[in-house]
């Protein structure tokens, strides 16, 4: 199993006075209704979750559910008022502001919803703006900064100012700029809700190139499931401060533990969500296969070729093990079961 | 149909006022607050003052040291730019010294030409050069100097000074807290009345006047900082913090850049507002323009108090435009500032520098060149005072009898009644009204801040003052609502409307004396008319910003209903603009509150003339509570609109 890079352990943040004094006398474990009789508001209710390395962690809900408010607590943006936020098993609310600060300088990146960029300055400038705040020199930081530029496809942009790009660049500027100091952890806040539709389909298709290039270990916030499910691989929901299931998009999809979760998976397409390793029988030792696909292969991806060959296809593991076959009927299955 | 017991409230109110009213001519200390109740605020705050600058001590050297210490040192920036700009200087070298002159006009009118140039288009260019000329065709050009040498000086340090208590209040909200009344104060009390302590404590002379513009013109700055960095957006603040910056990395690398074109709006209000300050300051000793209007104005030479005044207002105009012009110049994308790219901006002050330098160099090899000969100087000011010899002579009957059937009909029954008003009847009034529109805190504060007029002696000045301020802002608003509606109705007539209020507001306030004084001599009259003229521009202008605020789909679903123009104004676009537009008014009693003090000058019996005799006088004590008096007024009306408005906006939704 992976180890996990972040993890938060009962994590709670109350608004309103008082907090911590009401979350003792309570035993850490008020019901909604001692909350409210209080005159606290719950943004985030005992949160627990481990974030593993190099993996894409979405957390999903709709506004108010308090998404944003438990991303701004792992990066103690806001301070919780109850829990331990564990990064690589250090605890981040025991951190001083001088090793919060350094933690932050050299550890983390984060991407804005309404991307945060400094009007004042030129991409560039933006870009290497965290370098500058570390006492980086200049030709340094812009070597580096030119860099992350050209990786996020603004080259020749340098010296353009935020407002005269489009959003989409915008936002390709504010990622550089979080992936210029090279951060461990990278926090993603709905990066892409502000965009137009066609403009965030060719956003996340980037970003999932990027991650592929960097592999980082993510936190990433939206409020549209067809995008976590495109991108995660695992994904939170979140309603009313509190995290009601974790786990794989297939899983959400197959096995949603409340209601709530169903009404978001009942319009997904299946065969979007399901991985061959799901959908895969034991392989037969004596049939000659059409193909073979990887296991974490999305059924949508494969479909096509698998029906329109007779043989069934073989699902190989990286190492080239056999897992298992996936035949015709088995894809057809998943496609005919559309809610 | 049930009385509603709000409205039973205010009728029991107005029965209650009305029955003191007519109880007043029985009993006078209803109207006129009797002398052994008076508290002696003044006299505690004059001997407090003497002690202050007598005796008060920090053990190593006195308050009165500490302040001449602080006149001191401002004098050093200031007297660098009156020898550069206006006197010149004597080296003690050589024989009888050596005589270096100030910068010729040549070279100043070029540097600004210049940079005009440089940063705006053909209009500032024009613009500039034009106001220039005429300060040196006008013969105004030394007087000028002295002006523009100390706002040269006052702006940068008021900017600094007031950039910097915005920034300390936004670390910490106990300044906030403390600094937050003192600014609501000094922003209505009246000019005149730090005039005198001002003057009290660093003397009669320049760097007072200096030091006088700079309290004064500080406040929006303050304000406008602390605004700005409030509104930052809160990603910002959050990216800085994700990016690792240490609290000062904060505000000086993201804030106040990402803040910066709302700070420029402040700079441009302390340079509005130190012009705004150039003739009163001069009563202190500012010398300059402002002198020479007001002596003129004294002396009513009308003609040549109007070019000094025109010359102000130029000098003002210009400098408004020029430092917005330079606030957008460089905000622009060094791309497309031109080749010079980045270095830009330096290479326009090396080239101001140079003109400035040649010119000198020329000037001292010829010194014919660096003076504009007298001979050539023009003055308009005899033709005007001809002017007002003939309107005078010829309209005297008509102006006159204008004048008279209002004072006799209008102005002086209403100024009877309100100076019959008795005060306890007039407390409780405002404190009902307090507390119907804010609930009991507001009634507390209006209350108190009434009975504090009455028993501190000014009841009758200020009642006074309430109706010259009352009468000038309801002429102001029948005017300035119009006016407004009508700059609403098309995208042409905003402009006009615009341009006419841009005007208006960038003229010194005494400036509208002038004329008035012209027309219908000194007296209460034109007073009033002066005030009308300088309150008129907030009225306008939020009448038309409160109108075209209002939602376009609101209006299309009025007109898809069937509305005429003039329904969709009345019954849709007026009441949404409502809240606009009582601010707007209440903005409009702000400014007529502060005119009304300058109008003291051609002669009014009220608070503000109080202000005036205190401060030729140098009576701390009595020029400071009347002041505060006129603030207190400012105060209340502020405060019950503000409240008005509020609830207003609330109930439609629009906050």
């Amino acid at each position: 199993m992976k180890e996990p890079k972040l993890s938060c352990r009962n994590v709670w943040k109350l608004f309103g006075s008082g907090g911590q004094a009401f979350l003792t006398e309570h035993g850490h474990a008020p019901s909604p209704d001692d909350v409210a009789r209080a005159g606290h508001i719950a943004a985030v209710r005992d949160a627990s979750f481990d974030v593993h390395v190099g993996e894409i962690f979405v957390i999903m809900g709709l506004s108010g559910s308090g998404k944003s408010t438990i991303v701004r607590c792992m990066s103690r943006l806001i301070e919780p008022t109850a829990g331990e936020i564990l990064l690589d098993g250090q605890n981040l609310l025991a951190c001083s502001e001088d090793e919060l600060i350094e933690l932050r300088r050299h550890k983390m990146g984060m991407v804005f919803q309404h991307f945060a960029l400094l009007p004042h300055l030129t991409v560039l400038s933006n870009v290497a703006f965290p370098l500058e705040i570390q006492g980086m020199d200049r030709a340094r930081r812009e070597t580096r900064a030119r860099e992350v530029i050209e990786l996020v496809g603004l080259k020749g942009r340098e010296d353009y100012f935020p407002r005269e790009l489009s959003g989409g660049q915008q936002q390709r500027v504010g990622i550089a700029r979080s992936l210029a100091v090279e951060p461990e952890i990278w926090f993603l806040d709905e990066p892409f809700s502000a965009l137009d539709p066609l403009i965030r389909r060719e956003m996340q298709d980037e970003f999932l190139r990027l991650q592929q290039l960097l592999n980082k270990t993510i936190v990433f916030i939206t409020h549209d499931f067809d995008e976590a499910i495109r991108l995660a691989d695992r994904i939170a929901i979140m309603k009313d401060g509190e995290i009601v299931q974790i786990g794989k998009p297939e899983e959400l999809v197959i096995k949603p533990a409340t209601d709530y979760v169903a009404e978001f998976t009942r319009g997904v397409t299946r065969a979007k969500v399901m991985t061959a390793a799901t959908v895969m029988s034991p392989a037969q030792s004596d049939v000659s296969f059409g193909g073979d696909v990887a296991p974490g292969a999305r059924i949508a991806e494969i479909a096509g070729r698998i029906i329109h060959d007779d043989k069934p296809y073989a699902v190989r593991d990286s190492d080239g093990h056999l897992l298992g076959q996936l035949d015709r009927e088995a894809i057809i299955n998943v496609l005919a079961d559309e809610g | 149909m049930a009385l509603s017991p709000a409205w039973a409230g205010w009728l029991a109110v107005l029965g209650i006022l009305s029955i003191l009213w007519y109880l007043a001519g029985e009993y006078r200390w209803l109207t006129q607050y009797p002398q052994d109740w008076i508290i002696p605020l003044r006299y505690w705050i004059s001997d407090f003052m003497r002690w202050l600058v007598r005796e008060a001590s920090f053990g190593l050297f006195t308050f009165r040291e500490l302040t001449r210490a602080f006149a001191w040192l401002l004098d050093i920036p200031l007297q660098a730019c009156l020898h550069l700009l206006a006197h010149g200087i004597v080296l003690p070298l050589g024989e009888g010294g050596l005589r270096l002159p100030p910068l010729p006009w040549i070279g100043v009118l070029s540097a600004m030409v210049y940079l005009a140039w440089r940063v705006g288009d053909r209009g500032l260019v024009i613009l500039v050069g034009c106001s220039f000329g005429y300060l040196v065709l006008f013969g105004q050009w030394q007087s000028a100097m002295v002006t523009l040498s100390s706002i040269l000086v006052a702006v940068p340090l008021g900017v600094v000074a007031g950039a910097g208590l915005g920034i300390l209040a936004y670390r910490h909200r106990s300044v906030e807290k403390a600094i937050t009344p003192i600014l609501d104060l000094m922003q209505t009390v009246p000019v005149f009345a730090y005039l005198v302590p001002v003057l009290f404590l660093f003397g009669f002379g320049p760097v007072s006047a200096m030091i006088a513009t700079i309290i004064y013109a500080m406040p929006p700055m303050v304000r406008v900082t602390l605004l700005a960095l409030k509104t930052a957006p809160v990603e910002i603040t959050e990216f800085g913090r994700m990016a690792g910056c240490t609290s000062r990395q904060l505000m000086w690398k993201i804030l106040l850049p990402a803040s910066r074109h709302s700070l420029m709006v402040g700079v441009n209000q302390v340079i509005m507002l130190s012009l705004n300050m150039v003739i009163i300051a001069s009563m202190i000793g500012a010398g300059g323009l402002g002198h020479d209007v007001l002596t003129a104005l004294r002396r009513l030479a009308i003609g040549s108090g109007l070019e000094a005044g025109l010359a102000i207002t130029l000098l003002a105009i210009s400098l408004d435009r020029l430092s917005k012009a330079t606030a957008e110049y460089q905000a622009k994308p060094a791309r497309l500032r031109g080749r010079r790219g980045p270095l830009a901006s330096v290479s326009i002050g090396v080239g101001m520098i140079a003109i400035l330098a040649a010119s000198y160099l020329v000037g001292t090899a010829m010194p014919s060149l660096a003076v504009f000969p007298q001979q050539f100087a023009v003055s308009t000011g005899p033709f005007w005072d001809e002017l007002v010899r003939l309107v005078n002579i010829h309209l005297y009957d008509y102006l006159d009898a204008f004048k008279s059937t209002l004072l006799i009909y209008v102005l002086i029954p209403i100024k009877r009644a309100l100076m019959e008003a008795p005060w306890p009847g007039v407390a409780l009034l405002v404190g009902f009204a307090g507390w119907r529109l804010g609930g009991p805190r507001l009634a507390v504060v209006v209350t108190l801040l009434v009975l504090f007029i009455a028993i501190t002696g000014n009841w009758r000045n200020a009642m006074i003052s309430v109706y010259l301020c009352g009468i000038s802002v309801i002429i102001a608003t029948a005017i300035g609502i119009p006016v407004g509606i009508l700059g609403a109705s098309s995208e042409r007539m905003h402009r006009l409307v615009q341009a006419i209020v841009d005007t208006l507001q960038t003229l010194p306030s005494f400036v509208y004396l002038i004329p008035v004084v012209m027309l219908f001599q000194v007296g209460e009259f034109s007073a009033i008319i002066a005030i009308v003229l300088y309150a008129l521009a907030p009225a306008i202008r939020y009448t038309d910003h409160g109108l075209r605020g209002v939602s376009p789909e609101i209006i299309e679903a009025a007109r898809m209903s069937g509305c005429r123009p003039w329904q969709t104004l009345a019954k849709v676009r007026l009441p949404l603009a409502m809240p606009a537009i009582m601010l707007g008014v209440n903005q409009t009693i702000m400014m007529a509150l502060s005119m009304l003090v300058i109008t003291a000058l051609v002669g009014t019996n009220d608070l503000g003339q109080e202000v005036y005799i205190a401060l030729t006088r140098a009576d701390i004590g009595h020029g400071i509570v009347a002041g505060v008096c006129v603030a207190f007024i400012a105060i209340v009306a502020d405060r019950l609109i503000g409240a008005w408005a509020d609830r207003r906006k609330r109930l439609l939704g629009l906050t």
